[in-house]
């Protein structure tokens, strides 16, 4: 960590920072307590955030919990991801309109709203450049999720402390905010302080920095900020992760391994688990039309790999076993999206396993898998 | 003009049987040719005979009462018809009819049956062989049965 | 990049030709007029007002500009919303879209054309190119195999192709009675008949997967590379720009990676089952 790009700020200049968003034109959105989770909403001031609380997790298990001090970012992540306002969940593309001179269309306006991200953990920052690897870098490019990604200022968070359904450290992916970001802060909190070590990451934040009262570090604090994220990794490296190794290979491989089945007595097919990945990407796209017939819309929104809908051609679903879909989810997530965008489709965050009401954690399958795999060279 | 040995030991279904043994089969077989329409085997009389089929094209078919013949399946060139010569009662089963001239190489099936059974090791490699083309055809005809290209029009 | 490739444009149907009974062959042209160019094995999203869109490969010659062909067979909701359009409506296009048939790959070489039922439909674009630049091929055989006679699309074309392609083309269907004198019996019948050497040969499939499958099978029993097989695949399809992600079979996008791949690319999967 070179000193010269940290600073030292106290939560009062960070609520000044709040406020010079807010002044600014731009609506700040980040984490909030709301049905007994913390998710993503918008933010009228620090305040919002959920102050003194943390979350226990495990596979079908969220909790919160009260926290004995008052940090601001003291949790893990919840069923949001960032990508509830990049790609949201439902989206008019356009409308068009029948009448005797013919049809003309509507195209629905690309303008997006400022944005701030308050609050982006390493694992969703390295999602959201994930998802822009599919809207963004292949031949077409989708203009509204450009836009909003143009106008949106991300300030990240190191964590200082994992889940048990962290595994960011083995998906390379974290603890810590490497790139994207404008600003990246880091919670320090004890008994005798409660600071946040700042790092700057565009002009955009330099800006913002220099209108707010900032010291430079002093190396004891950035020790503090180097420890916090250190003792995460170590969290994690007490749990489980996933082995990588040749992992598409190995998935392609198994294709017809027992283990799918076993997986498909226990899953629901319910897509909570797509719904809450920060990287998942499918869209269906429907067009509703009005009791005239002649007013019609088109609207994207976000589908699942796991509806029957989806792999549907005429006569039935390609995927129609609940086996095969759920196959088709890990395959492509873990394996597959490497050979179509260059790195995994998984940031190890832990949501598919926090949120899956039968508790089913891809670690564990992978692991099964690669048992099996390993068994069957063995003959 | 090619003798009916030269024929049948470049014959795909035959090449590697032992000269001695095409021979044989070439003392058990005649040219014969037939017209469009020409009956080579009529459902339900006896199955004498197989044919190589040189040139043309056969239909096998079946007549419903009241209808019109229908073609399950046609056989052309280079392949073999018949094999209801090799099992009890050893009668066709359908109607085998010419659909273009057909030059055929007609092989007398009992004459064969005979020395298949002085024989077993001719009667094991022709067994081997009609197996394969019965495989092959009943394949194809599983293929057929499943209408593919049937409108399976959306639930 | 414009937000109008997820917009249709509207095309007039200048043209509209029964193929068979639920099929339809339609020649259309955008109300601007504007050119259009394509490779033989694109498609375009074909739009209904209101109802939908499904993809559907040009069926037409790629060197006409002016006007864009494509033959569709009404299963579904939409196709049927298509089908039953008439000269003068208007229908939505967008596109083109997809990979194509790998000429350059095919030079020189003796050629097998495979298709089955309305698959003939993608490869006719293929097969007029051939028959412009007749010179630039090898032998070409054309095996086309159908439910049953009144189930055959281009079925007048079929006999000009023939002469063109020295009496090779050769037609077959599942189900037949005594009216029709042709082949009856499943396509890869067809195969020891094709008079010339299938080495080295290149073959180019379409038609219904299972066809595909057993087709397939055959050519590798025939000693034909899989590289030299191609194939043209169907999955669901909504977007057509590689960002629903619904017509993802394995790594590949359809819209994107495909519709057209060499057997050697998807064989991994090929007769794997629910993939």
């Amino acid at each position: 960590m070179d000193k010269m790009t940290r600073f030292k700020i106290n939560i009062k200049e960070l609520e000044k920072l709040f406020s010079h968003f807010q002044d600014d034109g731009y609506t700040i959105v980040g984490p909030m307590i709301k049905d007994q989770a913390i998710v993503y909403d918008e933010l009228n001031s620090i305040n919002d955030l959920p102050i003194g609380w943390t979350d226990e997790q495990g596979p079908g298990i969220y909790r919160l919990k009260k926290r004995e001090d008052k940090a601001l970012f003291g949790y893990n992540v919840g069923p949001h991801s960032w990508k509830k306002y990049l790609f949201p969940s439902r989206r008019k593309l356009w409308e068009a309109k029948r009448n005797e001179e013919g049809i003309t269309f509507k195209t629905e306006s690309t303008e997006a709203k400022k944005l701030v991200f308050l609050g982006i953990r390493s694992c969703e920052i390295e999602a959201i450049f994930i998802q822009d690897k599919v809207f963004l870098e292949g031949q077409f490019v989708d203009p509204y999720y450009k836009n909003q990604r143009d106008n949106t200022l991300m300030i990240t968070v190191n964590c200082t402390q994992a889940g048990p359904t962290c595994f960011c450290q083995s998906m390379n992916t974290g603890p810590e905010t490497k790139r994207g970001f404008d600003l990246s802060l880091t919670e320090i909190i004890n008994e005798k302080e409660h600071y946040f070590v700042v790092e700057v990451g565009s002009e955009k934040g330099q800006a913002y920095l220099n209108n707010i009262e900032t010291t430079p570090c002093e190396t004891a604090e950035m020790n503090a900020a180097r420890e916090g994220i250190n003792n995460a990794r170590e969290q994690m490296k007490q749990g489980l992760g996933i082995d990588t190794t040749d992992i598409n290979k190995m998935l392609y491989r198994n294709m017809e391994s027992p283990q799918w089945d076993k997986v498909a007595d226990r899953c629901l097919s319910c897509a909570n688990c797509t719904l809450v990945c920060p990287t998942c990407f499918c869209s269906d796209t429907e067009d509703i039309t009005d009791l005239t017939g002649d007013h019609t819309e088109r609207w994207k929104s976000w589908d699942s790999c796991f509806n029957q809908d989806h792999s549907h051609v005429h006569g039935g679903a390609v995927r129609d076993s609940t086996k095969s879909r759920y196959r088709q989810w890990m395959t492509h997530k873990l394996g597959s999206w490497i050979d179509q965008f260059g790195s995994s489709g998984c940031v190890g965050c832990g949501r598919c396993v926090t949120w899956c009401p039968v508790g089913i954690d891809i670690r564990e399958e992978v692991a099964a898998l690669r048992l099996k795999d390993e068994s069957e060279e063995d003959k | 003009m090619k003798t009916l040995e030269e024929i049948l030991s470049h014959h795909p279904f035959f090449k590697d049987l032992k000269s001695d043994y095409i021979s044989f089969l070439a003392g058990c077989g005649i040219n014969k040719v037939f017209q469009p329409g020409e009956l080579l085997g009529h459902e339900g009389e006896k199955a004498d005979y197989f044919y190589i089929i040189r040139e043309g094209k056969i239909a096998i078919q079946i007549f419903p009462p009241g209808g019109n013949a229908i073609t399950v399946q046609t056989i052309g060139k280079n392949d073999i018809v018949g094999w209801s010569w090799l099992f009890p009662p050893y009668q066709w089963h359908f109607d085998i009819k010419a659909i273009e001239t057909t030059q055929t190489i007609a092989l007398d099936g009992q004459c064969l049956r005979n020395k298949c059974e002085e024989d077993h090791d001719l009667g094991y490699i022709l067994m081997k062989k009609f197996s394969q083309i019965m495989v092959r055809r009943l394949h194809a005809t599983r293929m057929q049965m499943l209408d593919i290209y049937k409108e399976t029009v959306d639930r | 990049m414009s937000v109008n490739i997820l917009q249709p444009e509207m095309y007039r149907i200048m043209s509209k030709k029964r193929e068979a009974e639920n099929s339809f062959t339609f020649e259309l042209q955008s109300l601007e007029q504007k050119p259009v160019k394509f490779s033989p094995g694109q498609f375009n999203m074909l739009y209904a007002f209101g109802i939908g869109e499904v993809p559907i490969s040009f069926s037409g010659d790629p060197t006409i500009q002016n006007s864009i062909v494509h033959t569709i067979k009404a299963v579904g909701k939409v196709t049927q919303a298509l089908s039953r359009m008439e000269e003068g409506e208007l229908m939505g296009v967008r596109g083109p879209f997809g990979n194509s048939w790998p000429i350059t790959k095919l030079r020189n070489k003796d050629l097998i054309i495979i298709a089955g039922g309305i698959g003939l439909a993608p490869l006719r674009p293929l097969i007029y190119y051939l028959l412009h630049h007749r010179k630039e091929f090898g032998k070409i055989s054309i095996l086309y195999g159908a439910r049953d006679p009144l189930d055959l699309i281009f079925y007048d074309e079929l006999e000009t192709w023939s002469k063109e392609f020295d009496d090779q083309v050769m037609i077959t269907v599942d189900f037949a009675d005594e009216s029709w004198s042709g082949h009856v019996g499943v396509v890869t019948n067809l195969i020891s008949e094709i008079p010339f050497s299938l080495k080295d040969s290149v073959a180019l499939l379409c038609g219904p997967e299972l066809m595909l499958r057993f087709t397939i099978r055959e050519l590798l029993q025939k000693n034909i590379a899989m590289k030299d097989i191609y194939l043209s695949m169907e999955r669901n399809m909504k977007c057509a720009i590689g960002h629903c992600g619904r017509c993802q079979y394995v790594q590949n996008f359809l819209c994107k990676d495909g519709p057209v791949f060499s057997y050697s690319r998807v064989e991994p999967f090929f007769n794997k089952k629910e993939v």
